[in-house]
């Protein structure tokens, strides 16, 4: 039944995500609330995994989720159910309409999915910062609006954040620099 | 079955060395379809490209199902799909099945708490990137507005901000062709 309920997720997730891996992330944190597969931090663990490792950050993070969910037959059934709608996709326009991209109204749906599209990525930015940056279970834990904040999370985000456009350097440049003031500073 | 080996190898290389997803993958599918096995001319990986980014799905899993199915129709498309997924496959479950025995480790804890940090930056990174290219306007100012705040604050289904915005699209164009 997981096995089930896995691909059909996942096969909506490939059938509505458009514009990449990033485009999958609103829809895992729908998967977060509606399931208890994983947590929302769990979700961001797994986004830089995914980001840090080969392969197509999407498929990594199916694969991940599957993984987590109900082991290696989850995992290939996540990334298959995942890739399932692109790959009968493909092929009727490889077979049939070359010119997709080129169709005006394929065009016309584009002027309003892309800005769409890059809404939703930044609201799946904000749940990242939400878990990254605040403490939310100290605030409310406290009551005190100073233990929202994680100073430590935030110089940390300025300073990246700075770096980042300055240095044009790998992500995974930044994921371990990351990583390694985490463990010297002892964050979270 | 030999040349579905080699869709199914190629693109598994392509897979197991890229990092960062789908744009850092272009330049390596480049080089070996087109300047290695000659599958594709430059503009054809480029158009494979285009389209894999207008249609749903993972962009470098579209364009990988794309040459496989205009080397050797459905089974190609499979074998080049298979190929990039591979790597994929054998590294998460390699790393996820170890991280699951670290995670509690208050070192590792420590550690993804910064990481998480980083992929914050990142994805406001990525998020700056794509305003530059897909708002060009008031409508899309909307749009990019609306999609952000339904979603961050009703937790409404993308799915629905998906299918809405194309037909938005879709009707404010030909609503400006009407008025010319």
């Amino acid at each position: 039944m997981t096995y089930l309920l896995l691909f059909v997720e996942f096969f909506k997730i490939g059938l509505f995500a458009i514009g990449g891996g990033l485009a999958t992330i609103p829809f895992l944190q729908q998967l977060a609330g509606k399931y208890d597969w994983f947590t929302s931090q769990e979700l961001v663990n797994m986004i830089a995994i995914s980001e840090s490792t080969p392969g197509a950050i999407g498929v990594n993070m199916a694969t991940y989720v599957g993984y987590q969910v109900a082991g290696i037959p989850g995992a290939i059934i996540a990334a298959l159910g995942l890739e399932a709608p692109s790959v009968i996709i493909i092929i009727i326009i490889a077979h049939y309409f070359m010119q997709f991209a080129d169709q005006p109204i394929v065009k016309a749906g584009f002027y309003g999915l892309r800005p769409a599209v890059t809404g939703l990525i930044a609201a799946a930015g904000f749940e990242v910062a939400k878990v990254s940056l605040f403490n939310l279970q100290k605030y409310i834990d406290t009551k005190r609006i100073l233990d929202l904040l994680d100073l430590k999370a935030i110089i940390l985000f300025g300073i990246l954040l700075f770096l980042t456009n300055k240095y044009k350097k790998h992500p995974i440049v930044y994921l371990i620099a990351a990583g390694v003031v985490g463990v010297i500073f002892k964050f979270g | 079955m030999k040349e579905l080996w080699e869709l199914f190898s190629v693109f598994f290389r392509i897979g197991a060395f890229t990092f960062g997803g789908g744009y850092a993958m272009l330049p390596l599918i480049q080089k070996e379809v087109v300047e290695k096995k000659q599958w594709a001319t430059d503009e054809e990986v480029i158009d494979y490209y285009a389209i894999g980014q207008s249609t749903p799905g993972i962009i470098a899993v579209n364009t990988a199902t794309f040459i496989g199915y205009k080397r050797k129709g459905i089974v190609g498309a499979i074998a080049a799909t298979l190929g990039i997924t591979v790597p994929s496959l054998i590294v998460i479950i390699i790393i996820a099945s170890s991280f699951m025995h670290f995670q509690n480790n208050e070192i590792v804890q420590h550690a993804f708490a910064g990481i998480r940090v980083g992929v914050t930056v990142l994805v406001l990174n990525a998020v700056v990137r794509m305003w530059k290219t897909t708002v060009k306007d008031l409508a899309g100012v909307i749009l990019f507005a609306l999609s952000f705040l339904l979603v961050a604050l009703t937790g409404i289904s993308p799915v629905i901000i998906i299918v809405a915005s194309a037909i938005t699209g879709i009707i404010l164009t030909y609503r400006k062709a009407v008025d010319r």
